[in-house]
């Protein structure tokens, strides 16, 4: 399989685009490999990418019940961003950036991702005196951060709502110049495409149906596709975790399934070059892009029940297009596209887990929240640092099972053990 | 937009519910002073893709909360009563 270049594109241009081979293999399950990472999404893939990569190990397996990039990878909004304050998270998220900012050379897979920043809105004194301390916890963590006055806002993106009659007057912004958003499903080619190239069989349709266990310890999968054995069991199915753990025998996670939207609107000329963020007024809560195609793309909150359906509800439709209308009033008349709904593992604390587990042999990568898609690249990075060494990466030591028994809960947001609220 | 049974104003919109968590949730004595107890009953959840019991508020409505059967793959529901053992008698089920 060629390296994707300059010169593959103008031979192939001359010969019409005959020389192009398929992008992975498809191969038959062996009946045993060193590492089986379940779930083939952003972050199982980039888990099995990085196995090789960094720790050799080729004799690897990512097994997914559908098709690559079904699932969460491709039902985001997007956006990446390193703007946390709380140790666990500032490091690790920036790390993510710092690694998203390489990943198209990395993976000789343009993944787009272009750094158009991102403004987080505030609307009153108090809102300010928030923004100003994230701004500087992120500044004091080596993040980029500034803050933007409400007419630093309005020269940047001067269609939000500045009328007299706002509802929510905009009294300025954080900036952060290196978020921003990335081409979703060409993360899940990249990684698979990059990964497969070192070795890693990439199994699609190949559901799994049980765990094989021996003398406690987890040693294979029972999969629609035969059993396949392993020394280590990685899981990395953000959204059905509880129900593919359960069939581990690992009960009783702290994560309830939620479905979150998103939306994007029929093709516009370009009107907003940056992420634009909406947050923490009333309980609202929205972000909303501009997709290379035109597409407005934009989403909210949960529909704030526990739900494994991925299909939308109509009451949070209405809520986020009015959200959109109000920091927009341009958008009014704008037609929407297409809605859909991925799910989320909402965590107890909002933070996620990439860990070993009570049952030897298995490691969990899990509760990612809303922040999964931002997460891929150091999400991969530490799971397969876990798996490859039985032990924890500095960048995600925080994130295990026992941290609420031990009271190290990592809640960004102050919400408390409520999932939803997250 | 799932439609809920409430017991005393018959089927309505949830939007009109706020949800409330899973029913069967049992929280140690209150004097219990084993910590994994504790976070077990706060943190953990059973979390089951299928049916499940869940508390609903209906807090634009009569405010009464009911427990909810409901299924969290396909949505379905398949009844409502009241969380007070006493009222089912005077409102019935929901269904």
């Amino acid at each position: 399989m060629s390296r994707y270049s300059v010169w593959q594109v103008l031979k192939n241009g001359f010969t019409g685009q005959t020389g192009w081979s398929r992008v992975w293999r498809d191969p038959e399950p062996k009946p045993h490999y060193d590492v089986i990472v379940i779930g083939g999404g952003g972050h199982g893939l980039a888990t099995a990418y990085y196995l090789a990569r960094n720790h050799g190990i080729r004799n690897a397996a990512v097994i997914e019940r559908g098709w690559i990039g079904g699932g969460n990878v491709g039902r985001n909004t997007t956006i990446v961003r390193s703007n946390y304050m709380i140790p666990g998270n500032t490091e690790f998220y920036e790390f993510s950036v710092k690694l998203w900012e390489q990943l198209s050379h990395e993976l000789n897979y343009n993944v787009m991702f272009s750094q158009r920043g991102q403004l987080s809105l505030f609307h009153s004194p108090a809102g300010r005196d928030a923004a100003a301390r994230r701004a500087n916890i992120m500044r004091s963590n080596g993040i980029d951060a500034e803050l933007l006055t409400r007419d630093q806002v309005r020269s940047r993106v001067p269609h939000l709502d500045f009328s007299d009659s706002a509802r929510f007057p905009i009294h300025g912004a954080v900036l952060q110049r290196r978020a921003g958003t990335a081409r979703h499903d060409a993360v899940a080619w990249g990684y698979a495409r990059a990964a497969d190239r070192l070795g890693v069989d990439i199994l699609q349709n190949c559901e799994v149906t049980g765990f094989i266990r021996e003398a406690g310890r987890v040693v294979g999968v029972e999969t629609a596709r035969g059993e396949i054995r392993a020394d280590r069991i990685g899981l990395a199915v953000a959204g059905s975790t509880s129900h593919v753990a359960r069939l581990a025998g690992l009960d009783n996670l702290p994560i309830e399934s939620h479905k979150l939207q998103a939306f994007v609107s029929e093709p516009l000329k370009p009107l907003l070059d940056m992420v634009v963020a909406f947050a923490g007024v009333g309980g609202g809560h929205g972000y909303i892009s501009q997709s290379d195609k035109g597409g407005m793309v934009f989403g909210g909150d949960l529909d704030l029940y526990p739900s494994y359906a991925q299909k939308g509800n109509l009451p949070v439709v209405e809520e986020v297009a009015a959200m959109a209308r109000m920091l927009m009033p341009c958008l009014g008349r704008v037609r929407l596209l297409r809605h859909w709904a991925g799910i989320m593992d909402m965590s107890m604390d909002g933070s996620p887990f990439i860990c070993r587990t009570p049952i030897d042999g298995l490691y969990l990568n899990a509760g990612w929240c809303y922040g999964g898609f931002k997460a891929t690249p150091a999400s991969g990075w530490c799971f397969a640092h876990t798996i490859a060494n039985q032990a924890p990466h500095d960048l995600n030591a925080r994130f295990t099972l026992d941290r609420y028994a031990a009271g190290l809960a990592i809640d960004e947001k102050g919400a408390g053990p409520t999932p939803k609220a997250h | 937009m799932l439609r809920i049974p409430c017991p005393y104003c018959g089927e309505r919109d949830h939007s009109e519910f706020s949800y409330g968590g899973p029913a069967d949730l049992v929280y140690p004595d209150i004097d219990c002073d084993e910590m994994e107890a504790w976070s077990e009953a706060v943190y953990c959840r059973d979390n089951p893709r299928g049916p499940q019991r869940e508390l609903w508020h209906h807090l634009q409505g009569c405010r009464l909360w009911m427990v909810v059967e409901r299924d969290t793959l396909t949505h379905e529901i398949a009844g409502a009563q009241p969380v007070q053992a006493a009222l089912k008698p005077i409102l019935g089920s929901g269904s």
